[in-house]
């Protein structure tokens, strides 16, 4: 049955190929747009980490000043400072919790020939690789006795080993960081979170870093923070040390707490701990800690732009526009063959035959669109790569979009479509078989 | 033109005429908001910077010493200056589309209770004015014996010079010559008002307006290093730019040049606003294909009209009517369609914009958007009914003789 509708519907979109044309050409540009605008929507929004998106927590501390809050309303700042940092990091209160800041150093290897270039690079606690699940190719972290010890390792991600050594094995080889001599400990695997969702403060598709040092060496070499730096206060103590101490937030902590009741039992320390600090006359404002989880922390640092909510919302109304069209179309096809309903009405069809007859062939001009829609969004795509920088990650096409795309194309051809199928096969057969 | 009959007869077709108005309501709503952010994107991409971009170029090198920057200095403007072509080198913290490294919360008193906003510091030596070709409304540049050492992201103690909107909104209506501000415990004097001097990143952080930055004069070295501005003129200016690498390299061999950062302004303009034109090309290729799905179909469903009302048309020639009344009726048939769409429209798009300002903060529609989308609208419906409509013309009069 189902096949003997299809090849009447083709046959009829055949006998009048333009009009087949236009309707098929509406539904596969607004599914087109539709899903490309879509499709870099599900990237921005993205989870990336969805196995433990809801244990992993950022934590906010408001050690901001009395006057002014960091951010309006009432925010607290979206960095810890070093000291906070550094006591939550030895009170170790949660399951697991990393602290860590991007620097850049100026890197060289032994080869006589290579220019020093510039690295990005994150000082951390070796916690950073197990909570977020990073990957080794070659080696591991360093280990707690190496950090203890303040020696200088380091672990390369997976392009800079390229780059470097060839992709080949460089544990225990050496590099030259800030002039001084790393040990290589570790190597990466292709790593790239999407969005950097541990570190949202300076482009949040960027890549990761590409070398990773422990966080004990702040002092020691002096490495200096190149993220974002905000200060409150006036610090009289311009040095280096004095930066370390000050009120200066410029750090990420990240905090490990697998059940609902971690997480209020964290809170509560948290409190504690900014309940102590105001004794010792830090703290100014009331009490305004945060803990959120990773999706939660998106959200709230508004990763999606507000350009691609609007874009998406615009392309939404244009898919409507071409569906209203279409159903325009389609109605304008149907009522023209009154003659040929009447005549099958008359020789006994029922109308839920003909209901289902029409709705197939909308059914068609809907899978040919969305058919259709998915190469010229793929196209669009590659074009959205190509002009906006660091899209790369995000716009992109993969099954899901696909799938959604043609769901999207079948449900809204059949939408489309009901009203003027069923409108048609009400039409009184002796009408259309008296006149012509 | 009777315009009650061509009513009357649009009640045949109730369905497809409200289809076509409310394609036509929807597109109004597309085009206005469209329209709106084009708009603002074109305002963005007219900023007026206040600098000599052609003639500038920023660079930036880092791995060097922080303890020996004045001797840093002091190796990389002569490297600088000696290139041919180079008019003027200085040592600056930043330029306009350079990166952001030195905004901070002014205050109006010295206890810090009246906040003036965050602004922008633009610290640099004494050439960088002059170099920077900044246009003075009022007042004074700061001079060479005001240049004082430089510890932390801004000196301590300095004279100002502020952009005309930052005067107006930190003391409206009032002189700001002679006015102080204060960052904490840093104080700063205005001296002069300068015409425009756009902040490194406009629209891109918590200044509430890209005219909201300051120059204070800072001698080179202490903090003030690792980042220079290189005047020359426009034709020179790639190619000593280009030099510029090389002569640092020489002068200091194990500093690395900064490729992210430097560069000359024009392209770290355009590489900054590489976003805002995408976003316009794009909507403009949204808008272009929504108008051509539009209008295929209006011309559509028009020539099924045609064609159902075919007898009709007939009797009419053949009772006089000329040709040019048919074009006529469907014509106006087109534009009381399109208008009732159009009054849904605006309706629509003034409804999601008080939607969008309560849950988005987002800045109102300028009325001006409402008629220019309608009238391309009108334009669009009349442009498309016209093929259907000339066909309709050339049905000859002899139909209403035939029963068939």
């Amino acid at each position: 049955m189902f096949l003997y509708n299809l090849r009447l519907a083709l046959l009829s979109l055949k006998r009048d190929p333009i009009l087949t044309a236009l309707m098929i050409g509406a539904v596969a540009v607004g599914i087109g747009i539709s899903t490309t605008t879509l499709a870099v929507y599900h990237g921005m929004s993205g989870n990336p980490i969805p196995d433990k998106s809801e244990q992993l927590y950022a934590a906010q501390l408001d050690n901001w000043s009395a006057e002014s809050p960091f951010k309006d309303p009432d925010e607290p700042p979206t960095q810890v400072t070093f000291r906070d940092g550094q006591a939550l990091m030895k009170a170790a209160k949660a399951k697991d919790q990393n602290l860590s800041f991007t620097t850049a150093f100026t890197l060289q290897t032994d080869k006589p020939d290579m220019k020093p270039d510039l690295a990005q690079g994150r000082a951390t606690y070796r916690d950073f690789f197990s909570m977020f699940e990073v990957p080794f190719e070659y080696g591991g972290p360093w280990s707690n006795e190496a950090y203890d010890n303040a020696q200088q390792v380091a672990v390369l991600s997976h392009e800079e080993n390229e780059k470097l050594f060839g992709d080949t094995n460089s544990v225990g080889k050496e590099v030259v960081l800030n002039n001084r001599r790393f040990q290589i400990v570790g190597v990466l695997k292709h790593w790239a979170p999407s969005p950097k969702f541990y570190d949202l403060n300076n482009g949040s598709f960027d890549d990761p870093e590409d070398v990773f040092v422990p966080l004990n060496l702040v002092s020691s070499l002096q490495l200096h923070n190149n993220g974002n730096n905000s200060c409150w206060g006036n610090s009289t103590d311009n040095s280096f040390e004095g930066h370390l101490n000050s009120d200066c937030v410029w750090l990420q902590f990240w905090a490990e707490l697998p059940t609902q009741a971690d997480r209020d039992a964290y809170h509560d320390f948290l409190d504690g701990y900014v309940q102590e600090q105001k004794k010792l006359g830090r703290f100014p404002r009331p009490l305004n800690n945060r803990l959120n989880d990773v999706m939660q922390w998106l959200t709230y640092n508004e990763v999606v732009s507000k350009d691609s909510e609007s874009l998406a919302a615009l392309s939404f109304m244009f898919l409507a526009v071409c569906m209203l069209n279409t159903i325009g179309l389609i109605l304008a096809k149907f009522l023209r063959r009154s003659g040929e309903i009447g005549l099958r009405r008359a020789v006994g069809a029922s109308k839920a035959a003909l209901f289902r007859q029409y709705l197939v062939e909308t059914g068609v001009i809907g899978v040919s669109g969305g058919l259709l829609g998915i190469p010229l969004a793929w196209a669009f795509l590659i074009g959205v790569r190509h002009l906006i920088d660091g899209s790369d990650h995000y716009a992109r096409l993969d099954w899901t979009m696909v799938s959604v795309s043609l769901v999207l194309s079948i449900i809204a051809s059949m939408l489309a479509g009901l009203y003027p199928a069923w409108r048609v096969v009400r039409i009184p057969p002796a009408i259309y078989l008296k006149v012509q | 033109m009777q315009v009650h009959p061509i009513l009357a007869a649009l009640r045949q077709h109730r369905l497809s005429s409200a289809l076509i108005a409310l394609q036509i309501a929807l597109v109004c709503a597309v085009l206005c908001n469209a329209f709106s952010l084009i708009g603002n994107r074109m305002s963005l991409l007219n900023l007026h910077s206040g600098v000599d971009e052609s003639s500038l170029a920023l660079v930036q090198i880092t791995g060097y010493d922080p303890g020996a920057a004045a001797d840093v200095n002091a190796k990389v403007l002569d490297a600088l200056r000696g290139i041919p072509g180079v008019q003027a080198a200085e040592a600056i913290n930043t330029l306009p589309f350079g990166p952001r490294v030195a905004n901070a919360g002014v205050t109006l008193d010295p206890a810090g209770q009246h906040l003036g906003g965050v602004i922008n510091f633009y610290v640099g030596g004494p050439a960088a004015p002059k170099a920077m070709g900044v246009a003075l409304v009022s007042g004074r540049w700061p001079a060479p014996e005001e240049y004082g050492p430089v510890t932390s992201f801004v000196p301590a103690d300095a004279p100002a010079v502020i952009t005309r909107v930052l005067a107006e909104h930190l003391w409206p209506g009032s002189a700001p010559l002679g006015r102080e501000f204060w960052v904490d415990k840093y104080h700063f004097r205005v001296i002069g008002v300068m015409d425009h001097l756009a902040i490194p990143a406009p629209n891109g952080g918590e200044e509430k307006d890209p005219d909201w930055s300051t120059f204070v004069p800072g001698k080179p070295g202490g903090t003030l290093a690792g980042s220079y501005l290189l005047r020359a003129d426009p034709k020179d200016l790639p190619g000593a730019y280009r030099q510029a690498e090389e002569a640092i390299q020489k002068a200091l061999p194990d500093v690395v040049f900064d490729q992210d950062d430097s560069g000359m302004l024009p392209d770290l303009r355009h590489r900054y606003f590489t976003p805002q034109r995408t976003m316009t090309g794009m909507l403009v290729g949204v808008i272009l294909a929504l108008l051509l799905v539009t209008a295929l179909g209006i011309v559509g469903l028009a020539s099924f009209w045609v064609a159902q009302r075919h007898r009709q048309i007939g009797i009419r020639r053949a009772l006089g009517a000329r040709r040019i009344d048919i074009v006529r009726y469907f014509q106006v048939e087109n534009f009381l369609i399109v208008s009732f769409g159009i009054v849904a429209g605006m309706a629509l798009t003034v409804a999601m914009n008080i939607v969008l300002i309560k849950h988005y903060g987002a800045s109102p529609l300028p009325a001006i958007y409402l008629p220019i989308s309608a009238m391309v609208v009108w334009l669009l419906g009349q442009l498309a009914v016209l093929k259907p409509a000339l066909q309709a013309a050339s049905v000859p009069p002899a139909v209403a003789t035939r029963s068939i």
